[in-house]
């Protein structure tokens, strides 16, 4: 596929005077060079969000839910926000390293290591919720249908709850394997380059003895399609299981077919805005501006605008749905939540996600990168709130009104959340320094076919 | 042969010479130990300074010495049975009957205990007077596990023995006795005829003893009008069951009005059963300033001032004496009282006319209204004795105590240094005394000013006789030898007459020459309660009211006028100490933990008075000052639907007090404004700086229009309309058809064969509910629920299982919701009608729904939890495996009920949580039935799985066949109003299953699809 003709009225995809050489300092250059001042800043900041995150965590397993804001009415709240909410974000990185492999978009091969890349570590995260929501974490292993000697006891099958711990983990593991094979070459370009014998160990160990036979590129080529194919069912049905969660209840606000794919296109709205949020940030610290170009985040602002219009849809739906149902519950749990006590929490959810990226019909707007990044942030707080609605005004006033109360979160619950925020940052700043970025290995399969030199050379010659 | 065998051990035994071999042989162990040449070397021996003598010394001290610290080991004191008592059998609960008379609370209970431990109160049915217990008493059973008890007796502060406290106080009872000093013994109500003779036997050694009653919170104008119109002194007692019109005016007759005990007759006129087609209830109007229980179950609540209260009873004298009272009623009240004396005529001789109002002449009324109508519910010829102060004799003895004109003061059973609003001067007095006992539980008030405390039982390690009302007896019994060095008032007061009975011999002996007239002294102390055909001889003489009814007619209010009441949870506060009590929700405003002014909105409003939600929800209420005289407290303000314009309200028996652990003193003590003992004071009201915070179970009052959680009805379209009328089944849509919800076509869950073994259901009557609670502190004892104190019930984490939700109308009753709701058009008018509707009315209909949980057959809780913690039962219950709960919290949220609870801490054990739970003495109350639940377990209702586990046993153990009616959750024993029925629908002929085809009967949320067990039965109005 490396050498197709691509048409010249299409941007390239690599800019700047670059040879196969040039791609691999530039991808290595993070990895070799020295951490600069504001790394260290940055990860200092993480790493004490996370070490807080951690104390929180600890305070409530030693004492109790009680710790946080959750009452009688309202028994979910920001856990369940933050678990469904690091979930979404991970979609974006299977989305655009499956889903868009399959369709043969080469635009994906600068962004999807990061992608993916972030796609694990909001896993990472998400994962965290469920165990530590629960009255007694020490026994999370319930969940898991293992033979056990407590008789004949086993995991009900029919709890939505069980799926998700099922569908989180094949997530997880399947993401991990496809991201790792994809940064085998990548590794083993490393290992060759590297000086230090320690730094040459470890990624030779990392690289799985990668050699460059023609034949470990045919059975990588091979392993990345069936990962791809197996990959993206799961782009799909991660989000839909974790919709069932409320689906599946009998809680007006929660009970709503429309929810799996809703969650779906949230999902991967939110992940794109979680990438382009991290990658503008990366290309400049990184210098990767030639690779991750302004054509990279002009197709992923289409995409979060494309995706944050069907959940402007899906919004919609639900209200008239609510009317038509003629439900009084329905309609009041809509009416509720657009207008009840926790109105701000749904009309920020409705400017961030519905409005906010309507600006992104500009060429002008969704070219300039400030503005970009100003969105994808939005966007994500956006989709935190999309979750906290849905989770809480639910909940707060459902059937019988004498149960009907409030939620505000305690200090462990806003302290839990940063930590994650934290952990993930932890873990994504060390990726930036010790991971080959930017999968060098695929990109130079484009180099000369999309490489802004080489295209401007055949357009020459033509 | 065996004996021959050799063994290979070594190499070198091959080597047949081998020294190694011999070696080995002779010396079995390779080490040598040189005993010899140590002994032998006399140089180092005689170098050690420790002679034979100091080393066996040392031995034998450090052997003493390690014994004795071996015997100190943890012990438990836990004495097994040496001999097996026959009666206890571990496991398996024995019931006493037995009854309270506490001064305030009185009737006639069972108790059950568990290994010789009283762990529960429950009703005792087959008793006449009195047999059903409320929330007070359900809960008392703990306040005998109080760790603040007094435990012996104290003199001067320090602690002394009885013998020496016999001693010094008949030293000084002579001495007074010599001087002739006067000494008063102001005890309790006791009701009890072998106390009232030992009293007279120590006033006939004590000539200058006097002896007065004193009640907390009295009824002594209705006991003065009673005695002036029929000579005797007592109450009048009503059976509201034989009702067909009930007018009351300012009389909480399901409160504690007169001593209460009056909502299981009312209830029982308020059921309507169609008989020939037709059903029949009794009609109420009830006239008050504060909301009550009995506002609250009236067809017509009238909100009037006191003194408006006072105005309407003259007019409704007028009205059916046919006499001209010349009074300004409100264009509001004519027509009510109008409606009411219409009722009362057209009731005849089941009419009755009840006041609270604490006035002689409108008591006096009251009494000539019911002769004149003929009232059949009055009853005269056995008055009710359970309150017997006389307000003048108390407040002779309080003028003589604070001025110092007395000799000696004996107390019982009550605090009057607490519970006077001059309680200070009081217990100043007392300390001047020559002679001041004071029979006591707690150290409180009086008991500390007192030189002497005599450490008194509780009721539940005495012994006792009491006549309720005349002829209607009951015996008390111990249920548990006393837990600390206690005695009883009558015993101590027999030692000082000089007696050598005890209490016990003295009412065996009364008994069997009084009042057993034959009957065996075993079977009434088996049953609990007695009955004689003694009356009294009620011959009503009539007098001349004119004076009273113009003076009733011209009462004006003069400013606010306060309303002090007492509390369905707190009563008169003795209880203070009672984490139960304490958390257990005012049935009306849902509050725990505190009492508060409850102000009308206009009026709080006009002065500034504030109620808000914080952002948990949690509720706020601005501080009042209220004064009364020259008396004044700063209160917490509750916004209170229904409060009668210009009037206010406020719990007495909370506040400040001694006896009481830190956490309980809440709220504050209303009996500082309690002057003259009247409930009714004039006060002014102020906005004062700051807000309180508020522990509300409820935080939202209005039904919102949904009509189908509480179906209601009028007698009227009850009586002509079909079913499908007023309680239709909710229609579903499948294939573009209608289907009812409960039809098997809509339903897609696998059916299974439920007609084989038991299947329990709970049917609630919502016309025969008065809100009382008792079944809320029943769950409570009966389940081990965690008290989880004021910060966390303001949190919304309330613990209860049963809850008794409270809505108020946001119109001006439920059907004017219904209409406004259906009117609304459009989103806008949506908008802000519900909003509106998030509001109560000026004066709302109100109701009271108990809900635990539905136990559904289709239980949404059981789907969701991925460890299958909640699963059904076969015989209709939804289960909680607390061990198997990992603690999702998932159930909960899918709960349409909301009646799962999270143990989101550990609530026993726990310092944090300061109840009884954390004390060995207060765990005592724990049933032994029912798992402690640790933190991070959802809990919930069981339908008391563990009752009805022991009747089926026990039924199997006899080989019978269950009888209806044994089957019974806490709750439903605990209901003495017949508003809870539980039993088995397999069993055709059961009173549930006859309630399940009822045509009232419908399902809460039936349209969720749930299908649950416990059932409610439509509430029918008088229009």
């Amino acid at each position: 596929m490396a050498s197709h003709y691509e048409a010249s009225i299409r941007k390239p995809l690599i800019t700047g005077d670059k040879s196969y050489h040039d791609v691999t300092i530039d991808v290595a250059a993070p990895v070799e060079g020295k951490a600069n001042h504001q790394w260290w800043i940055v990860f200092g900041i993480a790493l004490t969000a996370f070490l807080w995150g951690v104390g929180c965590i600890i305070y409530t397993i030693s004492t109790g839910i009680g710790t946080w804001g959750l009452n009688k009415t309202v028994g979910w709240a920001w856990d369940i926000t933050n678990f469904v909410w690091w979930v979404g974000i991970g979609h974006a990185g299977t989305l655009i390293s499956a889903v868009l492999l399959l369709f043969r978009q080469k635009w994906r091969m600068a962004i999807n290591r990061s992608a993916e890349a972030m796609t694990i570590f909001s896993v990472i995260q998400a994962g965290l919720f469920p165990i530590i929501h629960m009255g007694r974490p020490w026994l999370a292993y319930w969940v898991l249908p293992i033979p056990n000697s407590f008789g004949s006891l086993w995991v009900n099958f029919n709890s939505p709850l069980l799926w998700d711990v099922f569908a989180i983990s094949t997530y997880l593991s399947v993401s991990l394997v496809f991201w790792w094979t994809g940064l085998l070459p990548d590794f083993a370009m490393i290992r060759d380059r590297a000086v230090r014998p320690f730094q040459k160990k470890i990624y030779s160990l990392l690289s799985f003895g990668w050699s460059g036979r023609a034949k470990d590129w045919q059975r990588f080529e091979e392993v990345s399609l069936v990962l791809a194919g197996l990959a993206t069912p799961l782009v799909l049905s991660v989000h839909t299981i974790v919709s069932f969660d409320f689906a599946t209840s009998v809680i007006p606000g929660w009970h709503t077919t429309i929810f799996p794919p809703y969650f779906v296109a949230g999902a991967i709205f939110s992940g794109f805005a979680m990438v382009n949020t991290l990658l503008i940030i990366m290309r400049k610290v990184s210098h990767l501006e030639d690779y991750i170009t302004v054509q990279h985040i002009e197709l992923m602002n289409i995409v979060i605008m494309i995706t944050g219009s069907i959940v402007g849809v899906a919004y919609i739906t639900e209200l008239f749905i609510a009317w038509y149902s003629g439900v009084e519950y329905e309609q009041y749990a809509f009416l509720n939540r657009a207008t009840g006590p926790y109105w701000w929490a749904y009309w920020a959810m409705m400017s961030c996600n519905v409005f906010s990226p309507q600006f992104m019909w500009s060429k002008k707007l969704r070219t300039s990168i400030m503005f970009s990044f100003i969105i994808s942030i939005v966007v994500n707080i956006g989709m935190w709130f999309e979750r906290f609605v849905i989770i809480v005004t639910s909940l707060h006033r459902d059937y019988l009104p004498s149960s009907w109360t409030m939620f505000s979160p305690t200090f462990v619950d806003i302290g839990i959340f940063i930590g994650t925020i934290g952990f993930f940052f932890v873990l994504f700043l060390l990726y930036a320094r010790t991971f080959p970025v930017i999968a060098q290995a695929e990109v130079k399969t484009i180099l000369k076919s999309s490489g802004e030199n080489y295209k401007k050379l055949r357009d020459g010659n033509e | 042969m065996a004996a021959n065998k050799t063994y290979w051990k070594n190499a070198e035994q091959l080597n047949e010479n081998s020294p190694l071999v011999d070696q080995l042989e002779q010396k079995e162990f390779v080490e040598y130990v040189p005993v010899n040449e140590f002994l032998e070397d006399k140089e180092s021996l005689e170098d050690s300074s420790t002679s034979r003598r100091d080393f066996l010394k040392y031995v034998g001290f450090s052997t003493a010495a390690a014994s004795l610290a071996a015997c100190e080991g943890p012990v438990i004191k836990s004495v097994p049975y040496v001999v097996q008592p026959e009666q206890i059998r571990p496991g398996v609960a024995n019931y006493y009957a037995t009854a309270i008379a506490d001064g305030f609370d009185f009737g006639s209970i069972l108790i059950k205990t568990r290994e010789g431990r009283p762990i529960k109160v429950e009703n005792n049915p087959d008793a006449p007077t009195l047999g059903g217990a409320n929330a007070r008493v359900h809960a008392s059973v703990l306040s005998m596990y109080d760790s603040q008890r007094v435990q012996g007796p104290k003199g001067n502060g320090a602690d002394i023995s009885w013998e020496d406290l016999h001693l010094q106080v008949g030293a000084k009872l002579n001495a007074l006795a010599a001087t002739g000093k006067d000494v008063v013994l102001l005890t309790q109500t006791f009701a009890s005829p072998t106390t009232t003779k030992i009293i007279a036997a120590f006033k006939a050694k004590y000539p200058n003893v006097k002896h007065v009653s004193f009640d907390t919170v009295a009824s002594s104008d209705a006991a003065d009008a009673f005695e002036d119109a029929y000579g005797v002194r007592g109450l009048a007692d009503y059976d509201f069951s034989k009702a067909g019109a009930i007018v009351s005016v300012g009389a909480d007759i399901l409160g504690d009005w007169q001593g209460g005990g009056y909502d299981s007759g009312y209830s029982k006129s308020r059921v309507p059963n169609k008989h020939h087609g037709k059903a029949t209830m009794s009609k109420h109007f009830q006239f008050e300033a504060n909301m009550t229980l009995s506002g609250a179950a009236a067809d017509h609540r009238v909100p009037a001032t006191p003194s408006a209260q006072k105005n309407i009873l003259a007019h409704i004298y007028g009205a059916l004496m046919g006499t001209t009272v010349s009074t300004t009623l409100s264009d509001a009240h004519q027509t009510k009282v109008k409606a009411a004396v219409a009722a009362l005529k057209a009731a005849g001789n089941k009419a009755v006319v009840v006041s609270g109002i604490q006035d002689k002449g409108a008591q006096a009324l009251v009494l000539a209204i019911n002769n004149a109508l003929g009232s059949e519910v009055m009853d005269v010829a056995s008055p009710s004795l359970i309150r017997q102060e006389n307000g003048t004799e108390v407040k002779a003895v309080v003028e003589s105590v604070v001025a110092g004109t007395l000799g000696g003061l004996i107390t019982v059973g009550i605090n009057p240094a607490f519970t006077l609003p001059e309680g200070k001067a009081f217990a100043e007095g007392i300390k001047k005394l020559d002679l001041s006992v004071a029979f006591s539980m707690k150290e409180d008030e009086t008991a500390s000013a007192a030189q002497y405390i005599a450490a008194l039982p509780h009721y539940l390690e005495s012994w006792g006789d009491y006549e309720f009302k005349v002829g209607h007896f009951a015996l008390a019994q111990p249920t548990i030898r006393p837990l600390f060095d206690t005695l009883q008032f009558q015993d101590a007061l027999l030692k000082w007459t000089g007696s050598e009975q005890s209490y016990y011999d003295a009412i065996q002996d009364n008994w069997s020459a009084y009042i057993l007239g034959g009957s065996s002294w075993n079977a009434v102390l088996h049953d609990g309660y007695f009955s004689t055909n003694r009356t009294i001889k009620a011959n009503y003489s009539s007098s001349d009211l004119s004076s009273a009814v113009t003076a009733l007619a011209a009462a004006k209010a003069e400013g606010i006028e306060l309303t002090l009441y007492t509390k369905t949870g707190m009563g008169d506060g003795q209880q203070a100490n009672n984490p139960w009590l304490q958390e257990f929700p005012d049935p009306i405003t849902r509050v725990t933990w505190d009492n508060y002014l409850t102000v009308s909105a206009a009026d709080a409003n006009a002065m500034g008075l504030k109620n808000v939600n914080v952002a948990n929800g949690a509720l706020n209420g601005s501080y009042a000052k209220v004064t009364v005289g020259d008396a004044s407290l700063t209160v917490p303000v509750v916004i209170q639907p229904g409060q009668a314009k210009g009037s206010v309200g406020l719990a007495l028996g909370y506040g400040e007090r001694m006896g009481v652990q830190d956490k309980m003193q809440i709220g504050v003590n209303a009996f500082a404004l309690y002057n003259n003992a009247s409930e009714v004071q004039v006060a002014t009201v102020s906005l004062a700086d700051g807000y309180h915070e508020f522990a509300c179970t409820q935080l939202h009052n209005t039904l919102m229009g949904r009509g189908d959680i509480v179906k209601e009805t009028t007698l009227e379209v009850f009586n002509t309309k079909d079913k499908s009328h007023w309680n239709a089944i909710p229609m579903v849509s499948k294939n573009h058809m209608e289907q009812e919800v409960t039809s098997p076509e809509v339903d897609m869950w696998q059916n299974f064969d439920r007609s084989i073994g038991h299947h329990f259901n709970l049917s609630i009557d919502l016309n025969a509910c008065t809100g009382c609670g008792a079944c809320v502190i029943a769950c409570h004892a009966e389940n081990n629920v965690p008290v989880v104190g004021k910060t966390e019930v303001r949190r919304s984490r309330d613990m209860h299982w049963l809850r008794i939700d409270r809505y108020y109308s946001s119109d001006e009753t439920f059907e004017g919701d219904l209409t406004t709701k259906e009117n609304i058009s459009g989103i806008g008018d949506s908008l802000t009608t519900f909003g509106r509707m998030e509001e109560a009315s000026e004066n709302p209909q109100v109701t009271f729904q108990p809900v635990m949980c539905q136990h559904c057959n289709h239980a949404p809780c059981e789907t969701v939890c991925p460890v299958a913690a909640s699963s059904h039962g076969r015989q209709g219950q939804n289960h909680m495996a607390y061990n198997r709960c990992v603690g999702t919290r998932y159930c909960a949220n899918n709960c349409p009920y909301k009646v799962r609870r999270f143990n989101w801490f550990l609530y026993n054990k726990n310092d944090e949580f300061d109840y009884h739970m954390n004390n060995d003495l207060g765990r005592m109350v724990l049933n032994p039935d029912v798992v402690v639940r640790s933190r991070g377990v959802m809990e919930k209702c069981s339908m008391c799985i563990q009752k009805t586990q022991k009747t089926i046993l026990d039924a199997k153990l006899d080989g019978r066949e269950i009888v209806d009616g044994e089957f019974q959750t806490a709750c439903s024993a605990a209901c003495s109003n017949g508003a809870m029925t539980f039993g088995d629908i397999n069993d055709k002929e059961s009173k549930v299953a006859e309630l399940k085809a009822n045509d009232r009967m419908y399902h809460l949320l039936e349209s969720v699809g749930t299908k649950p067990n416990v059932m409610y039965q439509t509430k029918v109005r008088n229009a």
